[in-house]
């Protein structure tokens, strides 16, 4: 389409519209730099998985697929050895297990106090308290669960071992108790308040509107929360190095020594094993398994996360 | 014009049995709720008092001087001390840059297309991955690969590793809270976009982001999975004076005495009270910062 | 449709010209196949309902819309001849020439004298900043309300000061065509004066868009009005032509509906 009013450019502001050499390749190199550093993320994803697969790859040319996966012993330091990851998987899951009985229910009913019943004043003291309580290091757990709740639990079920389960569990759910609770709180308050409105003009009771409106409505959030806190235990290391054991067994009796994957990998890790071992490959063999397991749990909790809007937070 | 339903809700309007029942489900869920919470609480209340308990009667000044030692009555906390010093700077120095560099692409670079989004999603479970993990990669790159050995600079880039996707999260979320408009204003002044993001946005996100670092570097400080990979001999009694020393942390020398036996149970406790203290500290600057520059706008 | 090539500008080259300008933001059309000429100097105001597509249309002239990944722009706008859609235009170069006033006004977090002087700065231009900076306050008819205290917050101005700011700001630079989008509809009414006088003013050195809900500032402002339905561009003529005497069915309804 031409113009009918012609083209001529001015005389006088003849100074062109033309991208000037030098500011676009500044700009161009300050972007490419800025890339980069999002870059190193991938290359940080993609070292885990080059470095733990192809160690992995090596593990199982020695040892078949099936005994990985189906073998109940694992003994790999020993004279006469067996690779099978089933003890120390169970003694994961366990943990874990024992951690979500304890925090996710504790958790979503101190999300549901939060949200619903404590006013501002009592939530503004007892936010930072669970705040505290996530940021203290899991050493720190580990000598609690140790010097305290093992002889609790030893006072009162006199046949409990030093190294146990049940202490490691109980202390890792109050370790993930504020995550549960801190993400179902966000969950909850995300609620529409026309929701709650609703429901009390239809004569409902608090505990009512709650249970069958508040917490069915962020009901994603909080599995996602129970999730996210799940893997957490399951991937805790020092928790469960320091209290609860390094003997591989697939006993389920939560008052004896277990060894969980985290545990192992520490004990290997500590160990001077030369690299390019059958000992030392076990170490990434048991790391791959860890890695890939609560990446599903993390990946599933994000997705359902994101899915609902990320979150409770308003952004502008 | 009451109906008929409106006769029967008239009815039970009045204390009923079901009503009773209502009302009293409702306070048993109230307690339940707030007994559910205070679990919490007590649990927090118990452990720092086990802790202190335990361990104050060794925080004497020796306790700080002194290396490590045999004698648990000779034992001190100065080699884990600047040893997470040395660990906890040079994972600052590292990371930051390069978390705020990322977090600027995202933020105000980076067109909205799926491999963003990858990049994204990427971080946020990189943020979630067990610590172990990251001591395995650092292991086998730093200490191996890279032939750097159980030195402070392997630890410190495993630590960065760790810490950086938190950090990137933290930076992001204060760039996002730099006000639309700004940028629009900026921009159609004829500014480029890293002129605004300079002038503009920057500035304002400063505070947010090194905040949101401090706090990312205190979660650093407490790390002992890792660095048990990395770098953890039995006896460490020296600070390291170069980037290839071997080196130790706090969070390693408490884990150390807890495993030595009773006698140093007592001094595990006092350098818990340590890196408790340390960590507070690192807390209550970051909101201290963060509460001035946001009074300061 | 009218067609804008109409309009006689006296011979001059207009200073832009949309040319079957469209805007998508995903599905939904948001300025269909718009064509017009900006006149030099002079105001013109684009008037329509919520919605209509003024403000996307306003932000095609100095490639705004680009910041916004969803807006897929099409057409061409030809300032002095040149497409400033062209790849090898510089983008940040059309909007120096081109200079943009908010419906909000929104001044830096910064005093007065560095919000007018980030332009220039960011410009590199030559000459003296601190004189460029009041001859941009003098323009704007804001100077003697603020040289003495140039170095206070911005923030601390009135919003009608604040917006006249905002003017200054964009004069800074030295553009040739300013565009403004309801630049007055935060302000309370003699602000709004204010403003509509210093418009005046200014339409003698600059050509001017206005982008306004307020029909009678389009009336008493403006030399051209051009009206927008749904993205479509239904007529577009002198004032004058348009208030009184419009040619299309649609113009005489929404100027009637309004002003009734």
């Amino acid at each position: 389409m031409t113009s009918p009013y012609g083209t001529e450019a001015s005389t006088d502001r003849d100074r062109s519209l033309i991208r000037s050499g030098t500011r676009q390749v500044k700009e161009r190199v300050v972007g490419a730099l800025f890339a980069a550093c999002a870059g190193i993320s991938v290359l940080v994803t993609g070292g885990i998985i080059v470095i733990l697969l192809s160690e992995t790859l090596g593990f199982f040319s020695d040892v078949s697929l099936l005994e990985f996966f189906t073998e109940t012993r694992w003994t790999p330091l020993f004279r006469e050895k067996h690779f099978g990851i089933l003890p120390l998987l169970t003694a994961s899951v366990q943990v874990a297990a024992g951690a979500a009985i304890l925090a996710l229910p504790a958790g979503l009913l101190t999300a549901v106090f939060l949200s619903e019943y404590a006013g501002p004043r009592l939530r503004s003291v007892l936010k930072p308290v669970l705040e505290v309580l996530a940021g203290i290091p899991t050493v720190v757990y580990g000598y609690f669960a140790l010097t305290f709740v093992t002889p609790a639990l030893r006072a009162v079920f006199p046949g409990t071992e030093i190294f146990n389960a049940a202490a490691a569990a109980i202390v890792l759910g109050i370790m993930v108790l504020p995550t549960v609770s801190s993400l179902s709180e966000d969950a909850l308050r995300a609620v529409p308040g026309a929701l709650r409105e609703a429901a009390y003009g239809l004569g409902a009771t608090k505990a009512e509107v709650t249970t069958r409106v508040v917490v069915p409505a962020g009901l994603s959030g909080v599995i996602a929360s129970f999730i996210l806190a799940l893997s957490r235990a399951f991937g805790e290391t020092m928790v469960v190095t320091i209290a609860a054991g390094n003997s591989p067994s697939l006993i389920l009796n939560p008052l004896e020594s277990i060894q969980t994957m985290t545990a192992y990998i520490v004990q290997v890790g500590l160990g001077e094993a030369s690299g390019g071992t059958l000992e030392y490959r076990t170490l990434f063999a048991v790391g791959m398994t860890l890695f890939t397991i609560t990446l599903a749990m993390n990946w599933l909790g994000l997705r359902i996360r994101s899915r609902i809007g990320g979150g409770g937070h308003a952004r502008r | 014009m009451p109906d008929a339903r409106e006769r029967q809700r008239g009815a039970g309007l009045g204390a009923g049995p079901k009503s009773a029942r209502r009302r009293r489900e409702d306070r048993q869920i109230r307690l339940l709720a707030a007994l559910a919470t205070l679990i919490g609480v007590v649990a927090l209340l118990v452990l720092l008092l086990d802790v202190v308990a335990d361990g104050w009667r060794y925080l004497t000044p020796h306790f700080f001087f002194n290396f490590a030692s045999r004698f648990p009555e000779r034992a001190g906390i100065r080699a884990p001390l600047l040893g997470t010093i040395w660990v906890v700077g040079l994972t600052g120095i590292l990371s930051f840059p390069v978390s705020v560099g990322a977090a600027i692409y995202l933020e105000e670079y980076a067109p909205r297309n799926w491999f963003t989004t990858a990049i994204r999603t990427n971080i946020a479970n990189l943020a979630g991955v067990p610590s172990i993990v990251y001591g395995i990669l650092g292991l086998a790159l730093f200490v191996r690969f890279l032939g750097m050995g159980r030195s402070v600079l392997a630890g410190a880039l495993t630590v960065s590793l760790l810490t950086m996707p938190m950090m990137i999260m933290a930076a992001q979320e204060a760039i996002r809270a730099v006000p639309r408009d700004r940028r629009l204003a900026a921009f159609g002044l004829g500014a480029s976009r890293w002129q605004v993001v300079r002038h503009q946005v920057l500035p304002y996100a400063l505070p947010g982001i090194v905040t949101g670092a401090i706090l990312a570097l205190s979660r650093a400080v407490g790390e002992a999975a890792p660095l048990l990979m990395i770098g953890y001999l039995t006896f460490i009694a020296f600070a390291p004076a170069g980037l290839g020393d071997p080196f130790t942390v706090l969070p390693l020398q408490i884990f150390s005495w807890i495993t030595r036996g009773e006698e140093f149970r007592g001094l595990a406790a006092a350098a818990i009270l340590v890196l408790l203290l340390l960590l507070l500290g690192m807390n209550v600057v970051a909101i201290v910062l963060r509460n001035r520059f946001y009074k300061g706008k | 449709m009218a067609t804008v090539y109409d309009i006689d500008f006296g011979g001059r080259l207009p200073a832009l010209e949309a040319q079957e300008v469209s805007v998508d933001f995903g599905p939904r059309e948001v300025v269909k196949d718009v064509s017009m000429a900006i006149p030099a100097n002079g105001v013109v105001a684009l008037v329509g309902a919520s919605g209509c597509g003024k403000t996307t249309l306003l932000k095609c002239f100095n490639r705004m819309n680009d910041l916004n990944p969803e807006a897929e722009v099409r057409g061409r706008v030809l300032f002095r001849g040149q497409d400033v859609y062209d790849p090898a235009v510089d983008p940040m170069e059309v909007r120096r020439r081109i200079g943009m006033v908010f419906q909000t006004p929104n001044p830096f977090p910064q005093s007065t004298f560095e919000n007018v002087a980030f332009g220039p700065k960011v410009s590199r231009m030559e000459g003296d900043l601190f004189q460029t900076v009041e001859d941009a306050l003098r323009k704007a008819a804001l100077w003697d309300e603020v040289s003495d205290r140039l170095h206070e917050p911005a923030l601390r101005l009135s919003s009608g000061q604040q917006q006249r700011l905002c003017i200054a700001r964009a004069l800074a630079v030295g553009p040739e065509v300013l565009l403004m989008d309801e630049p007055a509809s935060e302000l309370d009414p003699q602000a709004t004066q204010r403003v509509e006088e210093l418009i005046h003013d200014l339409r003698e050195e600059f050509a001017i868009v206005l982008v306004t809900h307020n029909l009678q500032q389009a009336a008493r402002v403006s030399d051209y009005t051009a009206f927008l339905d749904n993205g479509v561009l239904v007529e577009y003529g002198p004032t004058e032509a348009v208030f009184t005497n419009p040619r299309e069915p649609s113009t005489e309804a929404f100027i009637t509906g309004r002003f009734a």
